[in-house]
């Protein structure tokens, strides 16, 4: 893009390009995530209306109260801006930028579909959750530097839940990167394309379970019912940002939403296949992997199926948060630290196993006496869209060889040494999947 | 600092840096309107509470010597402000009582079906509010949807839906209107079969039952020496009901009526099969069980009311016809406690022989079922207290009067 730039402007490798387009995919992210989360308001508003026998918004901006959030978002700015006499006007005017900010920079390794993504990097599982682990400080920044005792309450309440979900969580997010070998987001979601057998939630068993303990890590790490203690509003008023008001409320109300659109949209790339829908109709009909136009418009698809599936996630979450009461905090650290470790553990040992013994697995990875770490590597590395035309449905490992026509993969034992070459060629995960080479049976 | 070291309080706040004194309203969402409570914290672990009340005082029982018995009326609706005729019910009998007058038996079960229709709306909020409490919002919601059916009811009956002023010494200020009973008859068969759906949000969530279960247990012993009464009582497992056990004047109202007292005898309550059972956590005593309770007896509500309808329908003589508004009391006093939704609702009137009351005064259950906040609070958690503030379904309205 930052070519594209250049050339119009007529200059040549200069940084005017890359400025203008890294503002481009500023803009375009920052309008996701704040698009987004007036959005997922508008839904929660919605769909708890009809959990509730009522209508919910309907008259701001038509017919559905489309607007009923803007709305909204007008009147929070035009609110008087109150700090406290007690608080620490420093850290309290700092604590909701750094959780909205942590919440919308988490959104940077996040890809939207195969490629699309505003930076493609190797360890985005690891960057994803870093970042949305920041997300804390800006509670626990709030609720001590409010000067309310009732803030200070929820900041600890939030600190010592961090530290009970954020282990499960790490455990369950390990599974499916262990499946693909890499970390790169962009990768695992490749992995799964083609039937909808190929996801890695319906790898094992195991892989099934955990993403259900994934699920409900991932609800306490954006705090969401019933693991809302830090703002508990029956307990503790509104908790953390009980002295918050306008623009600086509505701060944390954006990095609540985005996060939830964050985790869910992570929990659709590691466990359901990201954008790549549950019949690979872009595959059928030759346009993924295709470039050019027929490529975006897969892409475009790809992207709007991500989308679904994350909003899909954001809804279980609004409709378990008017379904169920909130646990005491007690519970929620037993809930992560003695039923989700040892589940995760367990589920990520037998995955571990599941791989290792080579045990039969509808995903297609597995077929063809492939582990599914060898299979793609080169979908990283190797450039994207050569000479390609049609690459067919994804249904068994050779037809997931991207890369150079000389080098076919067979199916059948005998293909081994075809996939170790495979595997040498690529280049960035090389030491690490020769030596899970040699390790496998 | 001399002063302060008078106050023995000051000191050990000083010493003990750990400990945190905490407001719990009287502006707080799960105080139930004004309470205050003010919490000795260490981190989450609340080691004393203490309710301080009279935010919400009206000077009523004072008015009340201003005003003879069915100016009153109106004050009383305004105690109990979710159970409004229960209260006109709990007074317009005193002031019977001391009259010696007798109402007909039409106006008898007319009462008995506006009553128990009231115990229904006041246990639907107790019900949603509690669940408010303890973090569900929904359940708030479907148990209000219920309750505007029933306030359609009433307003069908009086013009009022909150402060009824219906019933009123003598009977009713007016007869059912037509086709109410049918109306009536239409809600009760769309709101029984939807009972369950209460259990399943709530009763028997697996969530709800954690946060309710064993916590803020009351003993027998100690529900009846704090004079805890109604769900509170009963909930602890004490048989006591006032439309069994009260007054000739009062149980007459009930005569030959099948309902049971909802309490628990050997881990089961009465006709329990049709509701879920009692979970293994929960102590006789405990939140659920009160909670439990109100849900049951919005059952025997039910049952009460089809009765009386059917008996009201077959009954001679009229609504009653109220005193009149100057009637002369004749002199002495008279004392007389009804089974109001949340406990025994006491009114006591002395009269000096003119029309207008020497002295009016109301007996607040939620005033005794919250004094008792202090004895079970102590070492619970934060997220505790308006769980077990809660399972007692305090009104301020009623205690400050």
């Amino acid at each position: 893009m930052a070519e594209f730039i250049n050339g119009i402007v007529g200059l040549e490798g200069a940084t005017f390009g890359y400025v203008v387009a890294a503002l481009v995919h500023c803009v375009l992210l920052l309008h996701v995530v704040a698009v987004g989360a007036l959005i997922f308001i508008w839904l929660e508003r919605k769909v708890s209306g009809r959990i509730q026998d009522r209508l919910g918004p309907t008259r701001v901006g038509g017919k559905f109260g489309w607007l009923q959030t803007l709305a909204d978002g007008i009147k929070l700015i035009a609110k008087e801006d109150v700090t406290p006499d007690g608080a620490d006007r420093m850290l309290f005017k700092l604590a909701p930028y750094i959780s909205f900010a942590a919440s919308f920079a988490a959104f940077l390794a996040l890809p939207f579909a195969d490629g699309w993504v505003a930076n493609n990097i190797n360890s985005a599982v690891f960057f994803v959750l870093a970042v949305l682990g920041l997300e804390v400080f800006g509670v626990i920044l709030a609720g001590y530097a409010s000067g309310s005792k009732w803030s200070l309450f929820g900041a600890m309440r939030e600190a010592a839940q961090v530290v009970s979900y954020e282990i499960p969580l790490g455990l369950c997010v390990v599974v499916p990167v262990f499946l693909a070998g890499t970390m790169n987001l962009v990768t695992i979601g490749n992995m799964q394309a083609g039937w909808l057998s190929n996801w890695f939630v319906f790898h094992d068993p195991f892989t099934f379970c955990i993403f259900w303990i994934f699920f409900t890590c991932a609800t306490a790490s954006v705090n969401r019912a019933p693991f809302d203690l830090a703002e508990a509003e029956s307990e503790l008023v509104a908790g953390f940002h009980t002295e918050y008001s306008g623009l600086r409320w509505s701060f944390f109300f954006m990095a609540e939403y985005g996060s939830m659109f964050l985790v869910s949209g992570l929990g659709a790339i590691l466990f359901f296949g990201g954008w790549n829908g549950p019949v690979p109709i872009m595959h059928i009909i030759g346009w993924a992997d295709s470039g050019g136009l027929t490529g975006y418009l897969a892409n475009l698809a790809g992207c709007v199926n991500f989308m679904l599936k994350a909003t899909v996630g954001v809804t279980v979450m609004i409709w378990i948060r008017w379904t169920l009461p909130r646990l005491r905090i007690d519970q929620v650290i037993t809930t992560c630290l003695k039923y989700c470790v040892p589940l995760a553990s367990a589920c990520f040992l037998g995955a571990l196993c599941w791989e290792v013994l080579d045990i039969w697995s509808p995903n297609h990875l597995h077929l063809g006496s492939k582990p599914a770490h060898q299979v793609n590597e080169d979908w990283a590395t190797v450039p994207r869209f050569p000479e390609l035309t049609n690459p067919g449905i994804p249904e068994s490992g050779d037809v997931y060889e991207n890369g150079p026509p000389e080098m076919p993969a067979e199916p059948g034992p005998e293909s081994v040494d075809g996939d170790t070459a495979a595997v040498e060629r690529a280049s960035d995960h090389q030491l690490f999947t020769s030596s899970r080479q040699e390790d496998s049976p | 600092m001399a002063t302060k070291t008078d106050d023995q309080r000051i000191i050990e706040f000083d010493v003990r840096t750990d400990e945190m004194l905490v407001n719990m309203g009287p502006q707080h969402p799960s105080t139930h309107g004004v309470l205050r409570l003010v919490l000795r914290t260490d981190g989450e672990i609340v080691s004393q509470v203490e309710p301080h009340i009279g935010y919400l005082h009206r000077c009523a029982e004072k008015i009340g010597e201003n005003l003879t018995p069915r100016q009153w009326i109106p004050y009383t609706d305004r105690m109990d402000y979710l159970a409004g005729m229960n209260m006109n019910l709990g007074w317009a009998l005193v002031v019977e009582k001391l009259l010696e007058h007798q109402i007909s038996d039409k106006a008898r079960h007319l009462r008995v079906v506006i009553s128990e229709l009231n115990r229904i709306a006041s246990h639907l909020v107790g019900m949603g509010a509690y669940g408010l409490d303890l973090g569900t919002f929904s359940p708030f919601l479907y148990a209000f949807r219920e309750r505007e059916k029933i306030l359609d009811l009433f307003e069908d009956v009086c013009g009022a839906r909150l402060t009824y002023s219906y019933l009123t010494p003598g009977g009713a200020t007016a007869d059912l209107p037509p086709g109410w009973l049918q109306r009536c008859e239409q809600f009760l068969d769309q709101f029984e079969p939807i009972i369950p759906e209460y259990h399943a949000l709530l009763t028997t969530n697996a969530i709800f039952i954690k946060r309710t279960a064993s916590i803020g247990v009351i003993s027998p012993e100690l529900a009846i020496s704090y004079g805890c009464t109604g769900p509170v009582l009963r909930g602890s497992g004490v048989e006591h009901d006032l439309r069994f056990n009260g007054e000739e004047i009062y149980t007459e109202m009930y005569d030959g009526y099948v309902f049971e007292v909802v309490c628990e005898k050997d881990g089961h309550y009465p006709a329990d099969e049709d509701y879920p059972d009692v979970p293994s956590e929960a102590v006789l005593g405990d939140c659920w069980h009160r909670f439990y309770v109100r849900m049951l007896e919005v059952i025997q509500s039910i049952k009460l009311v089809r009765q009386a309808m059917e008996r009201y329908s077959t009954a001679t003589g009229d609504h009653g016809v109220p005193i009149k508004f100057n009637q002369k009391l004749p002199k002495g006093e008279a004392y007389l406690e009804t089974e109001a939704p949340r406990g025994q609702m006491g009114f006591y009137l002395v009269s000096d022989g003119t029309a207008i009351p020497w002295r009016a005064r109301a007996r607040s259950s939620c005033f005794c079922n919250l004094s008792i906040t202090a004895e079970i609070c102590q070492n619970c958690l934060i997220a505790d207290i308006p769980a077990i503030v809660g399972s007692l379904d305090v009104v301020m309205g009623e205690i400050d009067r």
